[in-house]
């Protein structure tokens, strides 16, 4: 037993195979109330449109439904069990209150074609969580309506295509940082633009000379993050604007780490004008396993005519209302009005702190990286000796020489009782180490995260194998991706698929 | 403030280990004149119970069970389960992120699993995606993906698909340079078959339809699948009603099936979050978008389960990517999944049965003070009534009985007239359903002189 562990040990914990293999015909979880209207022939109503049988649809009881997901939950680590330093994906603290206002009957239960009349307590939800969010932001309009950021940044780009086809030219291509998260390439190709990739300077920032000799009219956005994924704040950030301004074109900025900036600065002040917000990160509505998430758009006014309908409007009569007569539109990027269980956690989060909190929360989660940053450099790798903000990039540099990559140390930290870091991104780093702790760390935790680290480090020098060969004491070892891909099982059949039950 | 676990003695600690004296030294790589110089105007920090006041002010602003809703049109009100929340509300769920790591992500893992699993075998496809972020979503995704898989740049939509489905493919169209063709249904409520067949060319990627489609009517899923096929075209099915998959038989011929979960367990939560789902033949894999999972083996032998083909993905191929999805609706997708469970294999088939008696003892109801269109194909759980006033000053009648009406359809199909779309669940209590065709029966007594 490495005494070096501190975090965690381990316990036994239970075997679930999967529903399937728990199935027996005539085992039931559900009981329906009686018709209190009469039952009808289904062959006669729907002739050959009729389904008999519901193939291999699993047939439990719902005891054996809660063990089967209550054991399944205990093989999971989330925020709640310790910190999960994932870069930019900002795993704060996911209150509760948020989730128990989430669930009240008028917010949960509410239609969304109800008429306006009786929707007024949902549509100033919507209301006020806009105006929060300019403030935040320093924007002059916004819409709620995408559902995750990559969702957010197409509507972004979307709205500076419309503002600058109403100019005459639309333009052809997007400026994008090496540095970005993959989502943004992906975004101006279903955009319908071409992408052209901007170099990092040696201090991991947008190259200025670069820009300037690739910033053109046929430029339609530059698609910046700031801090951009190194966890740098993009210091000429208002020059990089000033070129992109001169030659007719746009600044959206990805706005994933928004948690180093709230309260202290604002993109709408320094030149951004169009971004996307992240409300499952900086505004602490839980990621779920993998969403739902929500990504708010705000703009500046420029953009306002084009925004996606329907906007939230005050009418004449003082009520809140939806307005669908907006002829410049870009038209609707998803049905209904967007993930509104996600605004109201969202507001609810902004409401707890209120302007004090929301500033002390940045301070924190800067503090965090920092405190990090100081203890780990020496031990890893830095590659960019620029100063972090709310996250630190470190290399795996120093560890490569017996072998090691960064997967690696991630997998051993398992075993110290963590979640890893984000494995190698952002790309311009290589073999990186990416972490963000947020302000939701105590020092204690932090510490235990600096001592696990530092040791997983000794044994990158001494005991290579221990940390090639992790995680030893999760349930389960690495697992064969090459296979999983080359021989893809996606579904569960019937007939035996070649492996113990029960997940043994 | 309450989420943050640091005592001021602590900061000092750090700021001295750092080697700063203030916090505001780490904040100076923000050029100055970029710093805000005030406080945030937001009111400060709010005590729990005053959010929680705040909140119930709201809800008790806006309508919700203490109304009769027959509201449907995309987003239906169905019973939830109580063990739904129980599940996905335990933290290792609920505060997980994306399962990369997959030897602490089992739990999550293994349930996408079992979600992929069911829409498979509830649809009749092959293979399933971990969610899309909705019904609308979905469907113009797949209708991306059947340009990727035949290269050809156009697609047929009938004008029974959801309209807002339909606008949300028109804006991802236009930037694609796709050209959508809208094709005509007929007085059954079904697409028009012979202008499908007009309509599709060598250039056409896919025809679209849904089933049953947003007048409730089921589609002949077959007809059309043999009409697109015979051109070389894919067929996409979008369903947004899952709750038919019980008892209506699932769009088999279909290439790829472009699902909204929500009936499974998912509040209405006036609009969101929902799950969308794409479901195809395993031969286009490779060219759907959105997470998929996978079983594998560890070192040992032992099964486990990960996320797989992700060269499709936007992490790996950035601008060539099936799609820029990253963050999904996993934990909507944990709702749905649980959903089908508890009510599983007898289940799922009692339940649709109860929404289609519930709805044909309406529509029957209905039918005898206004006209119900579309009677001459089946329907599943929504019908179209058309009546003499607009249904808008009708609904407000029923308002005052605590009855949410049908939605009114001028807005998207003015050659309807007075029309609206009624859904009944079962959960719709046959007293209202009596309550509401009285209504419909009456005139007013303005219209009555």
């Amino acid at each position: 037993m490495n005494s070096k562990i501190k975090k965690a040990r381990t316990h036994v914990t239970q075997n679930e195979g999967l529903i399937f293999e728990k199935s027996s015909p005539g085992k039931k979880g559900y009981k329906l109330p009686e018709l209190d209207v009469p039952d009808v022939n289904v062959s006669k109503l729907l002739g050959n449109a009729e389904r008999k049988d519901l193939g291999n649809m699993p047939e439990v009881s719902e005891i054996e439904i809660i063990r089967h997901f209550t054991r399944m939950s205990t093989w999971n680590y989330g925020v709640d069990t310790g910190l999960y330093p994932l870069g930019s994906c900002t795993m704060k603290y996911n209150p509760r209150v948020n989730e128990i206002a989430a669930r009240l009957d008028g917010i949960a239960n509410a239609h969304p074609y109800q008429p306006e009349k009786v929707s007024q307590g949902a549509l100033l939800i919507l209301q006020v969580l806009r105006k929060a969010l300019m403030e935040i932001c320093g924007m002059e309009a916004i819409t709620l309506q995408p559902a995750a950021g990559a969702h957010g940044e197409l509507t972004g780009i979307l709205l500076a295509r419309a503002y600058l086809e109403s100019k005459g030219n639309a333009r052809k291509k997007i400026l994008i940082p090496d540095s970005a998260h993959g989502t943004n390439p992906a975004t101006a190709a279903i955009a319908g633009y071409s992408v052209e990739n901007l170099k990092s300077n040696a201090r991991g920032m947008v190259d200025i000379p670069s820009l300037e000799a690739q910033m053109n009219e046929d430029v339609a956005a530059l698609m910046v993050t700031n801090p951009n994924t190194l966890g740098v704040f993009e210091q000429e950030i208002h020059k990089v604007a000033e070129i992109v301004h001169r030659k007719g074109g746009l600044v959206y900025m990805d706005g994933a780490n928004m948690n180093a900036l709230v309260g202290k600065a604002r993109p709408g002040d320094f030149g951004v004008d169009v971004m996307h917000l992240n409300l499952h990160k900086t505004f602490s509505t839980p990621h779920g396993g993998g969403g739902p998430g929500s990504g708010p758009v705000a703009c500046k006014k420029i953009l306002e005519p084009f925004l996606p309908i329907p906007v939230v409007v005050t009418k004449s009569d003082g009520s809140l209302g939806f307005d669908y007569d907006r002829p410049q539109s870009i038209g609707r990027v998803r049905a209904f009005y967007g993930n509104f269980g996600m605004h109201v956690r969202a507001l609810a989060y902004i409401m707890a702190n209120g302007r004090d909190g929301l500033l002390q929360t940045t301070e924190d989660a800067v503090l965090n990286a920092n405190y990090l940053r100081k203890k780990l450099e020496g031990v890893f790798d830095l590659p960019y000796s620029t100063p972090s903000m709310h996250e630190v990039v470190f290399s795996d540099h120093k560890q490569t020489a017996k072998g090691i990559k960064t997967g690696d140390i991630a997998k051993r930290l398992i075993d110290y009782g963590f979640h890893p870091y984000t494995v190698s991104f952002p790309l311009i780093v290589h073999g990186a180490l990416m972490i963000e702790p947020t302000e939701s760390e105590s020092l204690e935790e932090l510490d235990l995260f600096v001592d696990a680290m530092k040791a997983i480090a000794d044994e990158c020098e001494h005991t290579p194998e221990t940390v090639l060969n992790a995680p030893h004491t999760a349930r389960i070892s690495r697992l064969d991706e090459v296979r999983a891909a080359r021989q893809p099982i996606l579904r569960w059949k019937p007939q035996a698929q070649g492996v113990g039950k029960n997940g043994d | 403030m309450r989420y943050l676990p640091k005592s001021p003695a602590d900061r000092e600690q750090m700021l001295r280990a750092i080697g700063v004296r203030s916090v505001d030294e780490l904040f100076a790589p923000i050029p100055a004149e970029y710093r805000l110089k005030r406080e945030l105007d937001l009111a400060p920090s709010m005590a729990e119970a005053d959010i929680m006041d705040w909140y119930r002010q709201r809800a008790s602003e806006t309508a919700a069970s203490g109304y009769a809703n027959f509201l449907g049109a995309g987003a239906y009100h169905h019973y939830r389960p109580v063990v739904i929340d129980t599940l996905i509300s335990r933290g290792e769920f609920f505060t997980a992120y994306t399962p990369y790591q997959p030897e602490i992500s089992q739990g999550t893992l293994q349930a996408i699993f079992e979600f992929q699993t069911m829409i498979c075998e509830l649809t009749g496809m092959e293979v399933a995606n971990a969610s899309m972020y909705d019904g609308s979503t979905a469907a113009t995704e797949a209708v991306m993906m059947a340009s990727r898989v035949t290269g050809r740049h156009s697609a047929v939509v009938a004008r029974s698909v959801h309209p807002e489905y339909r606008e949300v493919l028109a804006t991802y169209a236009k930037n694609q340079g796709m050209r959508i063709a809208e094709v005509a249904f007929l007085d059954s409520g079904r697409v028009n078959a012979a202008a499908v067949e007009k309509a599709v060319t060598e250039d056409t990627a896919c025809v679209m339809i849904q089933s049953p489609n947003f007048f409730g009517t089921i589609e002949d899923v077959a007809a059309i699948a043999e009409i697109a096929h015979r051109k070389g075209a894919l067929l996409v099915v979008a369903i947004a009603e899952a709750v038919s998959l019980g008892i209506v038989k699932p769009p088999q011929e279909a290439d790829i099936a472009a699902m909204e979960a929500q009936s499974f367990g998912v509040p209405l939560s006036f609009g969101g979050p929902y799950a969308g789902v794409i479901a195809t033949k395993e031969k286009f894999v490779r060219q759907m978008p959105g997470r998929l999972v996978g079983q594998t083996v560890d070192k040992q032998g032992r099964r486990g389960f990960v996320l797989t083909l992700s060269t499709r993905e936007q992490h790996i191929r950035r601008e060539k990517a099936t799609s820029n999805i990253c963050t999904n609706q996993a934990l909507i997708a944990l709702m749905a999944t649980v959903f089908m469970t508890v009510y599983g294999r007898e289940g799922l088939k009692e339940l649709a049965q109860q929404n289609l008696a519930k709805a044909a003892y309406a529509a029957e109801e209905f039918g005898r003070g206004a006209k119900v269109l579309f009677s001459g194909a089946p329907r599943f759980n929504e019908f179209v009534v058309q009546t003499s006033e607009d249904p808008k000053l009708l609904n407000d009648r029923l308002l005052g009985q605590r009855i949410i009406g049908g939605f009114p359809l001028k807005k998207f199909y003015p050659e309807l007239g007075n029309a609206s779309l009624w859904c009944c669940t079962e959960l719709t209590r046959r007293t209202a359903i009596e309550a509401a065709a009285k209504a419909v029966a009456e005139l007013p007594a303005e219209v009555a002189r």
